[in-house]
C-alpha cells in the first residue's frame, strides 16, 4: 500500500521522462506549494487567492446589488439636484452615506466566512466513531447519532454531521446550499449570496437596518419632490413627466420598504432574544415541550446584553484558513484510518485496481500532451463511501446535498495537479482512465470516497482525494 | 518527525458546552495519558487554556467599544487593527509552544494548537517511547 501512495501527487506539467519513483519524489518538491482553499470540501468560491469567500451560487446577489445602485443613481442624477435646490444640501450627503453604509455591509455580509466549521480530521473522525460504536465493525451507516448534553442547566441535543464528521456544536447548523457546518447558522440569504451565521451576523444586521433608513429616505426624498412640484402649481401627471426616474424609484422603494423594514423589525427581535432564524422557525425554544424546558439556554436575560453580544461581541476568526498553505503531501499510510470507515471488499480491491490503473495511467500521461487540461478539476465532497447514505436519508433537520447537486461546476478554477489515486472505488472494474469521462457521466447518490491522509497534523478538514483516471464519478453525488 | 517517531495514539480533549457556546475544554483527565504525565499537570494546561479563551470571548467594554468602533467605520477597521480575539489567539499559540517545549516533548507528547482543528478539540499526539521499544 505504502507503495501506491508514491505515486501521489505526480505533477503532469512537470513530467518530462518517463516515471520513475525516484523522479517522481523529486517533481514533488518542484509543486508550487498549495493554499488550503484550493481543497476546501465546501461549496463556495473563492476569490483574489482565498481573501474573500463566496457560496457557490450566487444567488440574486448581483440583482441586489443592481438595483441599490440604480436606484441610488436615479436617486442622485434626477431628485438630487431639485431638492438641493428647494431644501438643504445635506440630502445628498446624508444619501451618499448610508448608500456606501448599505454597499460595505453588504459586501461584507457577501463576502465574509460566516463561521465555517472546519471538517474533522480523519483521525478525530475515528476517535468519535470508535466512542460511538462499540459493538464493532460498522459496515453499513450507523442510524442518526445524537449526544445529549447540558448547557445552562438545559437538554441540549448535539447531532452528529455525516458530512462532516463530528457532533455539531450547539447552534451549528449544516448549510445544504454551501455544504459546510456553520456555527450559529441564522440562514442561507439567497440576497447575499452567502450563509448568515456567527462571523457575518453583523454585518447582515447593519446591511438591512441600513437598507430600510436607505429605501425609507430615497421613499420620503422622491415624494417630497414630487410634491414640491405638484405645489408649484403644475398637476401630479406633470410633475410625474417632468421626473419620470422617480416613479421607477417610488415603485422600488414602496416594494422593498415593507419587506425590508419587516426583515429589520423581525431580526431585531432575534437580536434582543439572542435567538437564530433556524431556531426561531423550528421553534427549539418555545414553551411548547413544558415549562421546564422552555427558554433559551444562550440568552442573557437582558434586552441590551443580548443585542451587545451579539453585534458588538468580539468578532471570532475564521476556522478555515483560507490562506494557509497545505503541508507538502507526504506519504500518507493513513489506511489505518481509512479502513474504519471503508467496507472491507472496496478497500481490498480498491487498492489493487488502483496500482494497476496507476501504472497504466502514467504511461499515458507522459505521452499525453493534452492531460493537463483533461485533469478534472473540483473539490468533491468528503462524505466517506461508508456513508454512502448519508446523502439519501439525512438525518439533520438540514438535508444534505441532493444527488442532483453539480459537481461538474465543482471547478475552483484551479487546475489542480493531479490528486493522488483513490483508496476505494465501489465500481472498481470500471476503472476509466479517460478523466473527461468523470465529467460527463450522470453522479448517483453516492458520495465520494474520501481519501484520508490523516499525516497532515494542521488540516482542518478531510482532504478529498480522487484518481483523476479511475472513476471518480461513481462516487458522486 | 512523522517518519522517525512514531505516532502511538492521538487523544482528543473535546469541548465542554455547559456553559454554553463559549470555547472551552473538557478538563477531564483522559486514561491513555495516566503513564505519560501527571493528571495535575495536564489539568493546569487545559484550565490556562480555558481562561485564555475565556479572555478572548469577553463581554467587556473593550469589546464593545471594538465593536462600535468597527461599525461606525461600517467594518473597515478590521482591515488595519487587529481584533482583541486575534491578538488573545496569538497569546495561545505562544502558550502552547511554551507548554510544548518545557512539559510535553519531554515526555514524548504534543499539543496541537486547537485553532488547527477548528476549535473543536485538543489533539494530544502521544509518540511511541523509544526507550521502551530498544
Amino acid at each position: 500500500m505504502m507503495k501506491n501512495c508514491e505515486y501521489q501527487q505526480i505533477d503532469p506539467r512537470a513530467l518530462t521522462v518517463s516515471p520513475s519513483s525516484a523522479q517522481i519524489h523529486t517533481v514533488k518538491k518542484v509543486q508550487r506549494l498549495r493554499r488550503k482553499w484550493e481543497v476546501f470540501p465546501g461549496k463556495n468560491r473563492f476569490l483574489c487567492d482565498g481573501r474573500f469567500i463566496l457560496a457557490r451560487q450566487s444567488g440574486v446577489l448581483p440583482l441586489t446589488l443592481g438595483l441599490i445602485i440604480v436606484t441610488c443613481c436615479l436617486f442622485f442624477a434626477f431628485d438630487c439636484p431639485f431638492l438641493v435646490e428647494h431644501l438643504t444640501v445635506f440630502i445628498p450627503v446624508i444619501g451618499g452615506m448610508l448608500f456606501l453604509f448599505v454597499t460595505i455591509s453588504l459586501l461584507r455580509t457577501s463576502f465574509t466566512d460566516p463561521g465555517i466549521l472546519p471538517r474533522a480530521t480523519p483521525d478525530e473522525a475515528a476517535d468519535i466513531e470508535k466512542q460511538i460504536d462499540t459493538s464493532g465493525s460498522s459496515t453499513y451507516r450507523p442510524p442518526p447519532r445524537t449526544k445529549e448534553i447540558l448547557i445552562n442547566q438545559q437538554v441540549v441535543k448535539l447531532k452528529y454531521c455525516f458530512t462532516c464528521k463530528m457532533f455539531r456544536p450547539p447552534r451549528t447548523s449544516h448549510c445544504s446550499l454551501c455544504d459546510n457546518c456553520v456555527e450559529r447558522f441564522d440562514h442561507h440569504c439567497p440576497w447575499v449570496g452567502n450563509c448568515v451565521g456567527k462571523r457575518n451576523y453583523r454585518f447582515f444586521y447593519s446591511f438591512i437596518v441600513s437598507l430600510s433608513f436607505l429605501t425609507s429616505f430615497i421613499f420620503g426624498c422622491v415624494i417630497t419632490h414630487i410634491t414640491l412640484r405638484y405645489q408649484a402649481g403644475k398637476s401630479i401627471l406633470q410633475a410625474i413627466q417632468e421626473s419620470p426616474a422617480s416613479v421607477v424609484e417610488l415603485v422600488i422603494c414602496f416594494f422593498s420598504i415593507w419587506s425590508i423594514l419587516g426583515l429589520s423589525g423581525f431580526h431585531t427581535y432575534l437580536v434582543a432574544s439572542n435567538l437564530t432564524t433556524n431556531e426561531d422557525i423550528k421553534g427549539s425554544w418555545s414553551s411548547k415541550r413544558g415549562t421546564e424546558d422552555s427558554g433559551n439556554p444562550y440568552s442573557y436575560n437582558s434586552i441590551i446584553t443580548n443585542c451587545c453580544a451579539t453585534l458588538c461581541g468580539p468578532m471570532p476568526p475564521s476556522l478555515i484558513d483560507r490562506r494557509g498553505f497545505l503541508p507538502p503531501d507526504e506519504a500518507g499510510p493513513a489506511a489505518s484510518t481509512s479502513e474504519i470507515e471503508l467496507p472491507p471488499f472496496a478497500a481490498k480491491n480498491g487498492t489493487h485496481m488502483c496500482t494497476q490503473s496507476t501504472k497504466d495511467v502514467l504511461e499515458r500521461m507522459v505521452h499525453s500532451s493534452e492531460f493537463q487540461g483533461l485533469c478534472p478539476p473540483g473539490i468533491p465532497k468528503t462524505t466517506p463511501l461508508g456513508l454512502e447514505g448519508s446523502n439519501t436519508a439525512a438525518p439533520s433537520t438540514e438535508p444534505l446535498p441532493s444527488a442532483g447537486c453539480s459537481r461538474h461546476h465543482a471547478c475552483h478554477s484551479v487546475v489542480t495537479p493531479c490528486p493522488p489515486f483513490s483508496r476505494s472505488s465501489r465500481r472498481d472494474s470500471l476503472h476509466s482512465i479517460n478523466p473527461a469521462f468523470r465529467l460527463a457521466s450522470p453522479s448517483p447518490s453516492l458520495s465520494h470516497t474520501t481519501l484520508i491522509l490523516g499525516d497532515a497534523p494542521d488540516m482542518g478538514f478531510i482532504l478529498p482525494r480522487e484518481h483523476p483516471l479511475t472513476t471518480g464519478e461513481d462516487e458522486e453525488s | 518527525m512523522r517518519q522517525q517517531t512514531a505516532i502511538a495514539a492521538k487523544v482528543f480533549i473535546q469541548r465542554d458546552y455547559t456553559n454554553g457556546t463559549v470555547c472551552q475544554f473538557q478538563t477531564k483527565f483522559p486514561s491513555e495519558l495516566e503513564t505519560r504525565i501527571e493528571k495535575q499537570q495536564f489539568e493546569e494546561t487545559v484550565r490556562t487554556l480555558n481562561n485564555l479563551y475565556a479572555e478572548a470571548e469577553k463581554l467587556g467594554s473593550q469589546s464593545y467599544i471594538e465593536g462600535c468602533l468597527a461599525c461606525l467605520t461600517a467594518y473597515t477597521i478590521f482591515l488595519c487593527m487587529e481584533t482583541h480575539y486575534e491578538k488573545v489567539l496569538k497569546k495561545i499559540a505562544k502558550y502552547i509552544q511554551e507548554q510544548n517545549d518545557k512539559i510535553y516533548a519531554p515526555r514524548g507528547l504534543l499539543l496541537t494548537d486547537p485553532i488547527e482543528r477548528g476549535l473543536r478539540v485538543i489533539e494530544v499526539t502521544i509518540f511511541e517511547d523509544r526507550s521502551l521499544t530498544r
